[in-house]
Formats: C-alpha cells, sequence, structure tokens
C-alpha cells in the first residue's frame, strides 16, 4: 500500500495514501475539533469546525481532506483558532442555552466547544458576555419543537444542520426518514415531506438521537429524568428482545431521587449498585460489539421499562380453594365476547385474576410443588408430566430446566418454543448437514455476491440484522427477497419475488431446476461434499420445470430463471431465512430445498455463503444448545443413544428417560387427553403464543397441577395452580447465545422486586426438593456443569467471555473470538458430507375455499415482542403500536365494504376474534395479516394446530379464514 | 423506503399531510404523474450515471406541465429514482424556483432586482406591476393568470431594467410596457 510522508504541527508522519488530515491527527494522538464528521459515516465536510492549516489561501476541513505528500499542516495555529472560535461565535448566537442535550446528558458538543474557546464560561452554560455580547433566541425567530414521537425531542432550534441524524438514519439504519427542507436561515431538518416525526416512516431506532451532537434530538424521558452519564452507572449487557443478540449498556441511577449530587461526588461503581434505593434504568446506549456496531432498533433502545412496570409479581401465589374447578379467569382468556367490547386493547386486567390467588411464602409454594408433581408422578408416572421452557431464558436456566424434568421428573417431555419457530429448520439441517446452527455470521452479507432473503420480514423482527442487508445491498450485494408480503427489506432488493403462500418447495425446486438444467451448478462441490444429488437432479429436473411450477407459485416462468441465473453466476450466496419458511406443515421441506439450493451451488464454508436461519428469541439457539429439546441432551445427544444416556445419568445421579419426550403441540393434545397431567411453565406463556388456542384453553384448564414461572400474570397463569415470581432479564446474570453462535454475558442490572427470585435459584431451590444435588454457588458455576457436558461450549467460561461475548466453537477463547464460518471442511455427518434431500410440493394443510376464502398469516410487528408480555407494559412500545389489528389489502376491503380503521370479524374453523382492519398494500389481495401479539384478538385463536412430521412445528402461516364487517 | 408500508403501517397522529399520503398511497388514488411523463423521467435515466442525478431535471419535467411539484408527485418521482421522499423534497425545496402545494399562475413573471436594473428603477416597476395585478411578490392573481416574483440578475444587464415573463425577455422595462404586459395576459 503507497503512503505519503507529511508535517502534522511540526512532526514528521507517514500516512496510507487516502488517510484524511483528521485521520492522520487522531492517529498521532492530535485532537482536532469537529461537529460534523463521525468515523462510522461517510464525511461531509459541512460544519468547517475541523479546519487546519494547509498553507493554502484558505484553511481545509481536515475531515475530507486527503493527506498529501510534502504537506505542512497547523492544527491549532492562532489563525486556525481564530476561524474555529468566530465559527463558534456564529453557531452559538442562536443556540438555546443550555439546549436540551446539556439539560438532559449534559453533553452538548456544541457548547463544549464553547467552553474550550472562551465563548461559554466554563462551569455553567452561561455566555461570556464580552465574548457574545447580548445573546438570546428571540421567540419571533426560535424555530419549532416538535414532542409528537413518544421517545425523541426534537428542537430544531438547536440544531447546527451537521447532516450527522441524516447519515445515521440514511447510512448506518438505512430507513432514509430525514431530509432537508428550506435554504438558509429557513433550512431545517425533515422528517419525509416535513412530517411530525411522530407520523413520519420514523420507526424510531434513535440512531439520530445517538448520533446529534446537540439537544436537537434528543431522547425522551422513558422511567427518571435523563441525567449526565457521569452521575449514572453504566452496565454493559445484552439487550433482551430478539436473536440478535446487540450489545447494550444501560446507564442506571437509584430509584429514590437523590438530591443533586455535589460535582466532586464520586461516581457509583457497580457494587454500590445492589444497595437501596434500588437501581433504575436511565437510558440504554449500543456498545460496540461485533454484533450491531453501537446500532440498537426501537426495542433494545426505549424498551426496557417493562421491568419496573407496577404488575410484577412480588410474591408466591397458590390458587384459592374457591377457585376450582380451575379455568380461565379474565374473560378475555375465557373467550368472552363482551370483553372485548369493554377493553378494546391492553394487559391482564390484575383486578379480574388477581383475586382467585393468595399469597404464599417460597417454602409452602414449593414444597407444594414438589410434592405434587411427585404426587403425580406415583400416581400417573412420569410421562404424565411435561414443562415447557424458555428461549428468553438464560442457557444456564435453560439448562437447569432440563436437568430438573428430565432428572427430577424422570421424562424427557420437555420443549420450548423453538418448536413454534425454528423446529422444521433444525431438524432440516441436523438432517443434511449434521448442525442446526448458522453457517455464518449475518455480517457476513457484506462479502456476498448474492444474499437470499426469504419468508422474513427482518426489519421488523430482526431490525439490526436488516440493517446489515441493507447496507450490503446499498454497497453491491445482490439482494433477493422471496416473500408473501412485500414488507420494507424488498425496496432494497434486486429481485422482489412474491410467491403464494406455501408454494415455496415449488419454487425452489424451479430454481434448482433451472440451475441443474443450465450447468450452473458446483459440480466439484458436489462431488466433493455431498451425497444423493442424482435422486434431487431427476426429481427436479422431471417435475419442476418452470413452467410446471409458474402457476402453482404465481411467478412468471422467466422471472424464475432470472433469479436462478443470477443465484448460478455468482461468486457467493448467503441465505436467510425466518418463520415464513419454517412455520408451515412442510417447514421441513422448505428448509431442505434451501440447503440443497446452497450445497448444488457450493455456497457452505466460504466467506459471504451459507446458511443463517434468523433465531427468533433471544436465546433460541442457547436454549437448544443446552437442551431444552425432548429428544436430545445439551448439545444435541441423543436420549436414545445409551452410552450418551449413561454419561447424563451418571452426571446428574438419577437413571433417565430413554424414549424422546412429546414436543410442545403434542403436550398441548396430551394434556387435553389427560395424558399429561401436571406441568411446569417457565416463561412460556402458550395461551397467546400457541396455535388453536380455544383447543390450549381446554387443555390447560383440564390440567390436574399447573406451576408457571414468570414475572407477570401472564394469559397462562390464570390457569396454573401455583405461580412462581421470577426475574426479568434485567435483574439476572447468564448467558444468552445468538442467532450467530455468539455467547454473551447479561448482566444484572436491577433488582429483583419484592419476594421474586432469580429463575435459577427457583429452580435449584425446586430441584433439590425433588432429590436432585443442585448446590452451585453462582450462576458461572451452573455454566461450567453445562459446559462442561457439550462440544461447543467446553472451552468457555463466564470469566473468558470478554465484553462481546465468543462464537461457538471457539477452541482458545482467551485470543480468538470464534468460528464466524464452520464446514469449511466438512459436515459433521456420519459421512462428512451434506446430504441431498429431494421433497415434492405439497400445498398448505388447510387451503381457502367458498366459506373460508383468505389465507390468514401470522407474525410479529417492530414494536411488540411475542406474547406482549414485556413489550406491552413498555411504555414506548405500546404507545407506538397501541392494539390488535388485522393488514388487508385496499381492494379486498373494498369488495368488502370495509374502511381501513373498521372493526372486523375474522374467523376461521376453530374460532373468531374481533379486531380492527388497516389497509396495507404489502399485503397480496386474499390473505390478511395478523400480528399474534395482542390478547383482546389473539391470532392463535384461529390458527391451525396441524403439524410438520419432522420439525413437529405447526402451520402459523397459513389457515383459511373469512373476514366480515362487524355491525 | 417503503414509503406506503409505513404510513399506513404506524399508527397515525393524522396530521393533515399524512392523512392525504394515506389516501393516495393506500386507495391508489389517481396518480398525479401522466404516463407520458412518467416516460419522459425514464427516458432520462440513460443520459445520467445514477438515477439520483435524475432528482433535478425530473423535478423540472413536472414542474413544467403542473407549475408546480405536489407532495403526491414527491413521492412518484422519488418512487421511479427509487430514493426516499425525503431525498426528493431536500433537493427541491432548496430552489425558490419550484412551486408546491399551489401551481404558479398561467405566466410567472420575474422582475430582476439586482444591482443593474436596481439602479435604473426595477423596485418601482416591481411596485408597479403589483399594483396593477393586486398582489404581492410571490403571489398569484386570484384568476390564475399572473405570478410575480422578482429575481436575481438575468444576466441580461445591458437591457436593465428587465423582466422574464415565461420564456421571454422584455428588455428596457418601463411603466408603458408593464401595461402592455398585463393588458396582454387579457
Ligand atoms: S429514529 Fe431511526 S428511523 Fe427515526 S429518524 Fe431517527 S434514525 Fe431515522
Ligand atoms: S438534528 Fe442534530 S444531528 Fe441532525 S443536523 Fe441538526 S444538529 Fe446535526
Ligand atoms: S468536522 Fe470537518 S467539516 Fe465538520
Ligand atoms: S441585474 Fe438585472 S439582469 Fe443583471
Amino acid at each position: 500500500m503507497s503512503s505519503v510522508q507529511l508535517v502534522l504541527d511540526g512532526h514528521t508522519i507517514e500516512m496510507p495514501t487516502g488517510t484524511t488530515i483528521w485521520e492522520a491527527a487522531q492517529r498521532s494522538g492530535i485532537e482536532i475539533p469537529s461537529l460534523c464528521h463521525q468515523p462510522d459515516v461517510t464525511p461531509v465536510g459541512v460544519c468547517r469546525m475541523c479546519v487546519v492549516d494547509v498553507g493554502e489561501r484558505v484553511l481545509a476541513a481536515s475531515c475530507v481532506r486527503a493527506c498529501e505528500a510534502g504537506m505542512e499542516v497547523e492544527t491549532n495555529s492562532d489563525r486556525v483558532r481564530a476561524h474555529r472560535r468566530k465559527l463558534l461565535e456564529l453557531l452559538l448566537r442562536e443556540h438555546p442555552l443550555p439546549c436540551d442535550r446539556e439539560q438532559t446528558t449534559a453533553d452538548c458538543e456544541l457548547e463544549a466547544l464553547g467552553r474550550a474557546y472562551g465563548l461559554l464560561a466554563k462551569d455553567a452554560t452561561v455566555v461570556v458576555e464580552s465574548a457574545l455580547p447580548g445573546h438570546s433566541v428571540s421567540e419571533s425567530i426560535r424555530r419549532p419543537t416538535d414532542l409528537s414521537s413518544p421517545v425523541i425531542a426534537v428542537d430544531h432550534q438547536a440544531c447546527i444542520m451537521c447532516d450527522r441524524c441524516i447519515r445515521a438514519c440514511d447510512e448506518v439504519q438505512s430507513n432514509e426518514v430525514i431530509g432537508r427542507t428550506g435554504k438558509g436561515f429557513a433550512a431545517q431538518i425533515a422528517f419525509d415531506l416535513d412530517a411530525p416525526m411522530g407520523s413520519s416512516t420514523c420507526v424510531a431506532c434513535g440512531q439520530c438521537a445517538a448520533a446529534c451532537p446537540t439537544g436537537a434530538l434528543t431522547d425522551r424521558v422513558v422511567t427518571l429524568p435523563l441525567a449526565p452519564r457521569d452521575q449514572l452507572t453504566p452496565v454493559d449487557s445484552v439487550c433482551p428482545y430478539c436473536g440478535v443478540g446487540c450489545a447494550v449498556t444501560f446507564h442506571t441511577a437509584p430509584t429514590a431521587p437523590s438530591p443533586a449530587p455535589p460535582p466532586h461526588q464520586p461516581r457509583l461503581t457497580a457494587e454500590d449498585s445492589h444497595c437501596d434505593p434500588p437501581p433504575q434504568i436511565v437510558f440504554a446506549e449500543g456498545r460496540t460489539s461485533p454484533v450491531n456496531q453501537g446500532r440498537l432498533c426501537v426495542k433494545g433502545r426505549y424498551g426496557w421499562d417493562y421491568a419496573t412496570h407496577s404488575q410484577r409479581l412480588t410474591q408466591p401465589l397458590i390458587r384459592r380453594e374457591d377457585a376450582y374447578p380451575k379455568g380461565p379467569l379474565s374473560s378475555e382468556v375465557a373467550g368472552s365476547t363482551e370483553s372485548r367490547r369493554r377493553k378494546p386493547g391492553g394487559i391482564v386486567d390484575y383486578d379480574e385474576v388477581l383475586p382467585a390467588f393468595r399469597e404464599a411464602t417460597w417454602e409452602e409454594a414449593l414444597d407444594l410443588v414438589a410434592n405434587r408433581l411427585l404426587a403425580i408422578r406415583s400416581e400417573y408416572g412420569s410421562p404424565a408430566l411435561a414443562g415447557f421452557g424458555s428461549a428468553k431464558c438464560s442457557n444456564e436456566e435453560a439448562y437447569l430446566f432440563q436437568k430438573l424434568i428430565r432428572a427430577g421428573l424422570g421424562t424427557n417431555n420437555v420443549d420450548h418454543c423453538t418448536r413454534l419457530c425454528h423446529a422444521s429448520s433444525v431438524a432440516a439441517l441436523m438432517e443434511t448437514i449434521g448442525s442446526g446452527a448458522v453457517t455464518n455470521v449475518f455480517a457476513d452479507v457484506a462479502r456476498s455476491d448474492v444474499a437470499l432473503v426469504t419468508g422474513s420480514n427482518t426489519t421488523a423482527n430482526h431490525p439490526v440484522a436488516a440493517t446489515f442487508i441493507k447496507q450490503a445491498a446499498k454497497r453491491g450485494t445482490k439482494l433477493i427477497v422471496v416473500d408473501v408480503r412485500s414488507h420494507p427489506l424488498t425496496d432494497f432488493a434486486d429481485h422482489f419475488v412474491r410467491i403464494r403462500p406455501g408454494t415455496d418447495v415449488a419454487f425452489y425446486n424451479a430454481l434448482m431446476h433451472v440451475l441443474i438444467r443450465e450447468d450452473l451448478v458446483d459440480a466439484d462441490f458436489i462431488n466433493a461434499r455431498t451425497e444423493g444429488f442424482d435422486g434431487l437432479r431427476e426429481m427436479v429436473l422431471e417435475n419442476y420445470a418452470p413452467h410446471q411450477v409458474a402457476s402453482v407459485c404465481g411467478v412468471p416462468v422467466a422471472e424464475i430463471e432470472h433469479v436462478a441465473r443470477t443465484i448460478g453466476t455468482a461468486g457467493s450466496m448467503l441465505v436467510f431465512w425466518g418463520m415464513g419458511i419454517s412455520q408451515h406443515t412442510t417447514g421441513t421441506d422448505n428448509a431442505r430445498c434451501l440447503i440443497s439450493l446452497c450445497l448444488m451451488t457450493g455456497n457452505i464454508g466460504r466467506p459471504g455463503t451459507g446458511l443463517h436461519p434468523l433465531r427468533g428469541q433471544n436465546n433460541v439457539q442457547g436454549a437448544s444448545d443446552a437442551g431444552l429439546i425432548p429428544m436430545v441432551y445439551p448439545d444435541y445427544q441423543a436420549v436414545t443413544d445409551g452410552a450418551v444416556r449413561d454419561r447424563f445419568s451418571h452426571a446428574w445421579g438419577k437413571p433417565l428417560d430413554d424414549q424422546p419426550g412429546l414436543t410442545v403441540v403434542e403436550i398441548m393434545q396430551a394434556a387435553l387427553a389427560r395424558e399429561i397431567r401436571g406441568m411446569y411453565i417457565l416463561g412460556e406463556n402458550p395461551f397467546i403464543s400457541d396455535p388453536n388456542l380455544n383447543k390450549v384453553r381446554q387443555a390447560l384448564s383440564r390440567l390436574d397441577f399447573l406451576v408457571v414461572q414468570d414475572i407477570f400474570l401472564t394469559e397462562t397463569a390464570e390457569f396454573a395452580d401455583v405461580i412462581f415470581p421470577a426475574s426479568s432479564y434485567l435483574e439476572k446474570t447468564g448467558t444468552y447465545t445468538n442467532t450467530d453462535r455468539r455467547v454473551q454475558l447479561g448482566r444484572a442490572v436491577l433488582q429483583t422486586p419484592g419476594a421474586a427470585r432469580e429463575d435459577w435459584l427457583i429452580l435449584c431451590d425446586l430441584g433439590r426438593r425433588l432429590g436432585l444435588s443442585m448446590d452451585y454457588a453462582t450462576v458461572a458455576d451452573v455454566f461450567q456443569e453445562f459446559a462442561s457436558l457439550t462440544q461447543n461450549y467446553q472451552t468457555l467460561s463466564h470469566d473468558n467471555l470478554g465484553e462481546t461475548g465468543k462464537l461457538w466453537p471457539c477452541p482458545n477463547p482467551a485470543t480468538d473470538d470464534g468460528t464466524p464460518i464452520l464446514f469449511t471442511e466438512a459436515f459433521p455427518t456420519a459421512s462428512g458430507r451434506g446430504a441431498f434431500v429431494p421433497c415434492h410440493y405439497q400445498p398448505a394443510e388447510e387451503l381457502p375455499d367458498r366459506e373460508f376464502p383468505f389465507v390468514l398469516n401470522t407474525g410479529r410487528v417492530l414494536e411488540h415482542w411475542h406474547t406482549g408480555s414485556m413489550t406491552r407494559r413498555s411504555s414506548a412500545l405500546s404507545q407506538l403500536e397501541p392494539a390488535a389489528f388485522a393488514a388487508i389489502h385496499p381492494s379486498d376491503l373494498e369488495v368488502l365494504d370495509i374502511t381501513s380503521g373498521d372493526r372486523v370479524r375474522i374467523s376461521s374453523r376453530r374460532g373468531e376474534i374481533e379486531l380492527a382492519a388497516r389497509a396495507d398494500r404489502t399485503i397480496e389481495p386474499g390473505s390478511v395479516f395478523i400480528p399474534f401479539h395482542f390478547r383482546e384478538a389473539a391470532a392463535n385463536v384461529l390458527t391451525n394446530d396441524a403439524l410438520d412430521p419432522y420439525g413437529k412445528i405447526p402451520e402459523f402461516k397459513f389457515c383459511a379464514v373469512q373476514i366480515a364487517p362487524c355491525n | 423506503m417503503c414509503f406506503g408500508f409505513f404510513v399506513v403501517f404506524r399508527q397515525c397522529q393524522s396530521p393533515e399531510l399524512v392523512g392525504f399520503l394515506l389516501l393516495f398511497v393506500v386507495n391508489g388514488m389517481d396518480r398525479v404523474l401522466t404516463d407520458e411523463m412518467v416516460s419522459e423521467i425514464k427516458a432520462l435515466f440513460a443520459r445520467y450515471p445514477t438515477k439520483q442525478a435524475v432528482t433535478l431535471p425530473a423535478l423540472h419535467l413536472v414542474h413544467r406541465e403542473l407549475r408546480q411539484v405536489p407532495l403526491e408527485a414527491v413521492v412518484e418521482i422519488a418512487e421511479l429514482l427509487e430514493l426516499a421522499p425525503a431525498q426528493v423534497q431536500d433537493t427541491l425545496t432548496f430552489y425558490g424556483f419550484f412551486h408546491q402545494g399551489k401551481p404558479h399562475g398561467q405566466t410567472r413573471a420575474w422582475v430582476c432586482r439586482s444591482i443593474s436594473c436596481h439602479l435604473r428603477g426595477a423596485d418601482n416597476l416591481l411596485e408597479h406591476l403589483c399594483d396593477r395585478a393586486g398582489i404581492q411578490p410571490g403571489q398569484t392573481t386570484e384568476d390564475g393568470k399572473l405570478t410575480v416574483e422578482f429575481a436575481e440578475c438575468l444576466g441580461a444587464c445591458d437591457f436593465a431594467p428587465c423582466m422574464l415573463a415565461g420564456e421571454k425577455l422584455h428588455p428596457c422595462l418601463t411603466k408603458e410596457s408593464i401595461e402592455d404586459f398585463v393588458e396582454s395576459l387579457g
């Protein structure tokens, strides 16, 4: 690489060609003040604060001027300083003093520079009268403020037009909301076409407010008033929501308003944070990590106040005698239409539910649970018991939970919500390439020629991963989106293929047909690393020519061929998929097709290639790794393998069940049939999350004994005999494994309220009562025991995860980040080869007909999470998306004579719900999309509990419904 | 940026702008850009290095036809150029040339007020024209026939004071020639 030599403030330095003077100074330890420049976005050179003297007629902006050979640069001469001072004088003349940023986090960069250049007094935000005489922002010229967004305050008067917010929104998040409007004095930033921020297309990610140097864009208060960082306690942790696992720093303060601390007061240390008064989070910030590079989405940045919501459970609860026979308690969960009319939205009405329970001590509650579970075991046998763990809990908790169910209750009936999201993907991956994990990390998309995203509304479900995909697409990666909805990512796509719901297998088979027919496959890879190609070849050549498939999946022949050629001629392709692939009765087949597609084009094991099923919850990967799966122990070791079983039986000191257990939906069916009598549900809410809720209601009511461990009275807890008040994510330390296989440490930020306890402690106390030895000094010891029983976690411990975690497998955690790309040489299958598994197209289980003519698709929205128990109690998130709705194409609304906003009744063969219709052109006519978070109109009342035969995943993405206006 | 999607997908606090865009985007109300305009804009793509570079030519083209660039047109242009509406609006609002919200009159008259014309009495002439038309600079007559604006140097100082009306330069302006001009509008 060529370099240039120059003189910087008298020192001769050498820099690679193209380095800007600002960067060169930075590297030489010289600070050049800047306002518009930020290292992670394109320099624009608009503020001129960073000017330096390069011996020319005018000063040069160092953030955009490259170093030149022989240049002599003065960064801090009198001439330079005089220029900067004048500039600051002009900027400060109309600056509100102090601006919102200075008043809250006290880090307005403009005011800091004003102080450094003697325009503002050093210790208070007042002007030095002689330097800036007569400063005032008169009302007549004052620009407006805009408080329409619930999370960000806009004060145009404090804006210095530095462009940082625009680049944060465009380049970092690729949301492209902010621009400028007007010119000269009238110029200001504008959202969309100068709409109020709250009604613009802004998705409230907060990146702009994080980038703004002044009080123009600031975070609004979520809990306590914002305060300067040095008065708060920072805790580095990980976001509790999705599988992306963004690194976050939570800044906390004691809850009780303390008098303003004198300036000399020492900063609180992390240890102090656990004495009274309990801490509260004041604000959250993205942390630099390979995962998110400091980015966050609205949930991570603003959605954490659920943890201190007044409805938190603080005492163990036991159902009162008079609340039997058991059944739902609130009218919404009971399914009465009356309630829906009474309450259009919201959360559990505690007045309705709480009277059915009485408070108890931990001793009483734990004893009762242990006795009842053991009694069921002795009366009906171990198979009559089952447990649901949760992918929201840590690896340690998942490990302890499955240990408790397997060793303490003697059954493999232990499963969790992965069954409802990626079970089919994992089944296909295990079968074909021997491992259910992602092969490449998502950020690897930057190196892909082609990215295929299918069945994933990524900007809503994995918002920060989506920013990397959007960025790659803008930088030249060809983005192919195959979906039934034209969601926001399709705007960045080179090819958006809208296929008919449920026809994925046909479509991918046709792509493979073209690839084989036109010899666009990677013959070397097929020969060296795969098996079973001939079977697939024959099948797709014979049955899946584009013209045979076009009418099935609604994609023209030419488009199929074009996409196939794009894939076939690309040097590398990375495939992302979500629930649109997995949540079908053909979910495993869908995933098999994607795997075959990668195998035949040699797109595994290299940079920019691979298979990435985007994991939904924060710890889906980890909970599965830790053995919350009925067929396998930790690390996917089969319960049916005698040697494996002996090893675990030895480690846990109990004989173990040799039969694979039942899966989530099967457990519900068994409860309905009274084959399952007792259940332990930790952090899951099947009453909202499982398909066909009317059936779930009956199943839960029929259980002899149900213990629910959660942080709120969930809809499922209404059926409980005992409720354990647990800890929220923010109150405990533990590890979580993100979608990339990155094991990260989440740290306790808050204290558990009242008598609520950390989940792992509850599990240990109950485990001991069930006769297990569960004596761990710390949660790190639990991790140690778990890791020692696995291959992939063996080298890891709480101590060596570092600030940003490690990607398993990680042979040398001391020096290494772990393995970003798997299977570079071989697959972990018996033969070391990847297997092609040909699949024929099969239509969905329940097709639309005259009576139920619409296809129902369910999923999530950006602002909400799963069954809404957390996000609907987060003030910002619930303000942004307060109630249930059904998204329907305007042309269908017109035919049905429904106006957007009207209430409609949507029914399927299994039930009906009422909710507001919302016109949405991203939906294909003939379909309706309903997010499943909302209890008052739970989409899963309608869904079909038919299962994929391999992954046992229900068909959440397809069932037939009818839509009618409510009178 | 999927504008339609978000506008409808987020709850709107129903300011007029969004309300109207919602109507427009969602119900697929008649598009403002005619097929001809769309194909004229598309024909420009080949002449520029990027679609973004077509922003100004496209704005001019639409402005020529509609005598303004309404917000709906901004959204449609953005869609054609694969930009965010904010980016197109950003460029548009930088130029005083473009009208938005209301079309300018059938004739748009620019009276120069820069130095040469100023020295030769442009201010009085501008005032006179405004008086005759019964409007202020920047406004349009009620019958929609005339918009009067002031201009910076028209590059015709040798004919100062002067005025550009539509495409036609009116050199060496006098009160009389202004009378004639107003009359000619009928
Ligand atoms: S909050 Fe995010 S989406 Fe909204 S304007 Fe700021 S950067 Fe853009
Ligand atoms: S709002 Fe803040 S970041 Fe955006 S241009 Fe103004 S000062 Fe810069
Ligand atoms: S920091 Fe260089 S011009 Fe703004
Ligand atoms: S000053 Fe009027 S044309 Fe130049």
